[in-house]
């Protein structure tokens, strides 16, 4: 299956909570309002400006995850649908991936005995099965679309290039952190609406993979210096030794040792 | 004489007891009411005081064992042998401490062994993982004969004495390894750190600090021991180890002036910000002092000297690592953190288990090597320590 997206126009969006509402629906969540994204909300809806301005977070779903990559025993995966997906029966409770994702997307059942990372999944089984995400679904404006990734990648330059000046000249998540999924358009700053704009347009993951990498040289490198260096001083001291047993010319101590002169 | 001896060790005993006590009561409460409830810890900070001092200088103080035990083995310093034993010693607790701390700070630590079976190399975390195994093994391994000796299993100490070499440059590529994966694991958080502990080259930064820290804690442990047992002490080993941590933390200093020279970040240590104070604290206190007290003759061959200068050293390793894993993920002012008493609790509860947990060990087995050498001339001195 081609990765799909969302595409989230802020200039659309109108602040319904539209969105909010479906998903809390379509993953058996607790219907109440936040502000802040939590382990029962997977996507929130924020005011910005006086609320001139509304955005939408979620996990982005990242092309090349820093969370999957961050999993020590590999809860996360990105599936063929593009949703990045996190398996409980996995986890051991770390909390790397909330560390490490620079969207800080994940959030942890703080209240649970048995706690689990939690976050948007792109409704897997609804795209899995042909339809599209439940916000997607939901929204009155078309604030958020679903749709092939590169399909939502040329709406969203459709739409730049066709309304000179109504949008900022730049697709947020074209290239952050190496492209992600879920796409934003806006008329306003991206960090006036919250998302890092200081993220490299690589990959994340390969900022760790760049060391990761070496271990093996490392390791069989520093092996092979250290018994190096074992063996010459170990040879200098037994040489030390015979010499100066030598000096002394007492033949019962000699015979402690093989009695020859060591070979270099 | 005697007498104020006995009633420091007791005061100091009674200190130790209490916070253990603290420990298990947070630990209680941890395990029945959940992180929630017993930390500080939020979604925008999921890492607290657990992973930065717990885990990060736990693992660093160990740092002594791979040294000392370079120097003896690989290097063939054969006078440095006497503190092998008691650095090998606070190594392992040093690492039995961190897989402690992170049965507390793990959601689901009865999940701990996934990472034997569920592999992900391209995982920092990964690594630490498989480091704090394996060398937790080396370490048991490597302080075995000890333990082997005391219970006269002659086949299996002489097994272990056999593969002491491999098992010595086994134990050097772990723990390096293992320190600066340790760094590493903040690399892929460049946009939340403060540019004051963020770099690339923080797993080295890591490796050289704990090369400092590591020394410091021998030389901090000899004094202890010194003092509690009733031991000699080796002072001109000691001298020459402060000698080494004098210029490590020179070229820590250096390093680590040079990197923000580099990304045009020393700027941020003086803009009056919490980050920038913390910052001076620790190079000011931690490194800079100790560094002029180290190379002062005088200070490095007295015994008050090298212990105040060998704690400065371990308390701005400390706060280093706190610092980069705590204080330069702070913004002021909606991300901030400050531990709760069971965070806390733990943690000073672990940390006063270690000592103890030495001085247990020392007393029972021959941890100083004095049996082997000279049993006759010590004994009586042993007794009167055990008393
Ligand atoms: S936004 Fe965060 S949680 Fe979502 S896929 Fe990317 S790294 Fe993972
Ligand atoms: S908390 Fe769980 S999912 Fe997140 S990195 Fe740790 S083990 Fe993986
Ligand atoms: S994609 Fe599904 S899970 Fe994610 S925010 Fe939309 S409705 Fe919720």
């Amino acid at each position: 299956m081609k990765h799909k997206g969302l595409l989230i126009d802020v200039t659309k969006c109108i602040g319904c909570r539209a969105c909010a509402v479906a998903c809390a629906e379509a993953n058996n969540l607790p219907q109440e309002e936040s502000l802040q994204l939590s382990a029962t909300h997977y996507t929130v809806v924020q005011g910005i400006n006086n609320d001139q301005t509304f955005v939408r977070r979620l996990c982005m779903h990242c092309n090349q995850p820093t969370c999957v990559s961050a999993c020590l025993v590999g809860a996360f995966t990105k599936m063929d649908t593009g949703a990045v997906l996190y398996d409980e029966n996995k986890c051991i409770g770390c909390r790397y991936c909330m560390q490490a994702c620079p969207f800080e997307v994940p959030r942890y059942e703080w209240g649970s005995l048995a706690p689990r990372v939690q976050k948007c999944r792109m409704c897997y089984e609804r795209v899995e099965a042909g339809g599209q995400t439940a916000c997607a679904d939901a929204c009155p404006t078309g604030a958020t679309a679903f749709g092939d990734r590169d399909e939502l990648i040329k709406e969203a330059r459709k739409r730049i290039d066709e309304n000179p000046g109504q949008y900022i000249d730049h697709i947020y998540g074209l290239t952050e952190a190496g492209g992600t999924s879920v796409m934003y358009l806006s008329n306003v700053p991206f960090g006036d609406l919250g998302l890092p704009t200081n993220l490299p347009a690589e990959p994340i993951p390969d900022l760790s993979w760049r060391v990761l990498s070496q271990i093996p040289k490392y390791t069989v490198t520093a092996g092979v210096v250290l018994f190096g260096i074992h063996w010459i001083t170990s040879r200098r001291a037994e040489v030390a030794r015979f010499e100066a047993e030598e000096r002394k010319r007492s033949p019962e101590r000699n015979t402690t040792h093989t009695g020859e002169r060591p070979r270099r | 004489m005697k007498l104020p001896r006995l009633a420091t060790l007791s005061f100091w005993k009674c200190v130790a007891a209490v916070l253990i006590l603290i420990g298990v009561v947070a630990a209680v409460e941890r395990y029945s009411m959940g992180l929630g409830a017993t930390t500080h810890l939020v979604d925008t900070f999921p890492w607290g005081i657990w992973i930065g001092i717990d885990i990060l200088v736990g693992v660093g103080i160990a740092a002594g064992g791979f040294t000392i035990a370079a120097t003896v083995y690989i290097f063939n310093l054969e006078r440095f042998r006497p503190i092998l034993r008691p650095t090998i010693l606070t190594a392992f607790l040093g690492y039995v401490l961190v897989i402690c701390g992170l049965m507390a700070d793990l959601g689901r630590p009865w999940a701990i062994w996934h990472a034997m079976i569920m592999w992900n190399p391209h995982s920092v975390m990964f690594e630490v993982a498989w480091c704090v195994m394996l060398y937790t093994t080396v370490l048991a391994l490597e302080f075995s004969p000890v333990v082997l000796e005391r219970f006269k299993l002659h086949r299996a100490l002489k097994a272990v004495k056999a593969a002491t070499i491999p098992l010595v440059i086994l134990g050097v590529v772990l723990s390096t390894l293992h320190q600066s994966s340790l760094g590493s694991l903040f690399l892929i958080i460049p946009s939340r750190m403060h540019p004051l502990w963020y770099s690339n080259i923080i797993p080295f930064l890591f490796i050289i600090s704990c090369v400092a820290a590591g020394l410091s804690m021998t030389i901090f442990e000899s004094f202890l021991s010194s003092r509690a047992f009733g031991r000699e002490i080796e002072l001109p080993l000691l001298t020459d180890l402060a000698r080494v941590v004098a210029v490590v933390l020179a070229l820590f200093f250096t390093v680590r002036i040079q990197d923000l020279i580099n990304r045009d970040a020393l700027k941020y240590a003086f803009d009056g910000s919490y980050q920038s104070w913390m910052f001076l604290l620790e190079i000011t206190l931690g490194v800079i002092v100790p560094f002029f007290l180290l190379i002062i003759r005088k200070v490095r061959t007295s015994k008050a000297g090298l212990f105040y200068s060998s704690t400065l050293v371990l308390l701005g390793f400390v706060a280093h690592r706190v610092n980069t894993a705590v204080t330069s993920m702070e913004r002021w002012p909606d991300r901030t953190y400050f531990p709760s008493w069971q965070e806390l609790g733990i943690t000073m509860g672990l940390a006063a288990a270690g000592f103890a947990a030495f001085a247990l060990i020392a007393r029972y087995f021959d941890v100083f090597g004095e049996k082997t050498h000279n049993e006759e001339q010590h004994a009586p001195l042993r007794a009167v320590a055990m008393k």
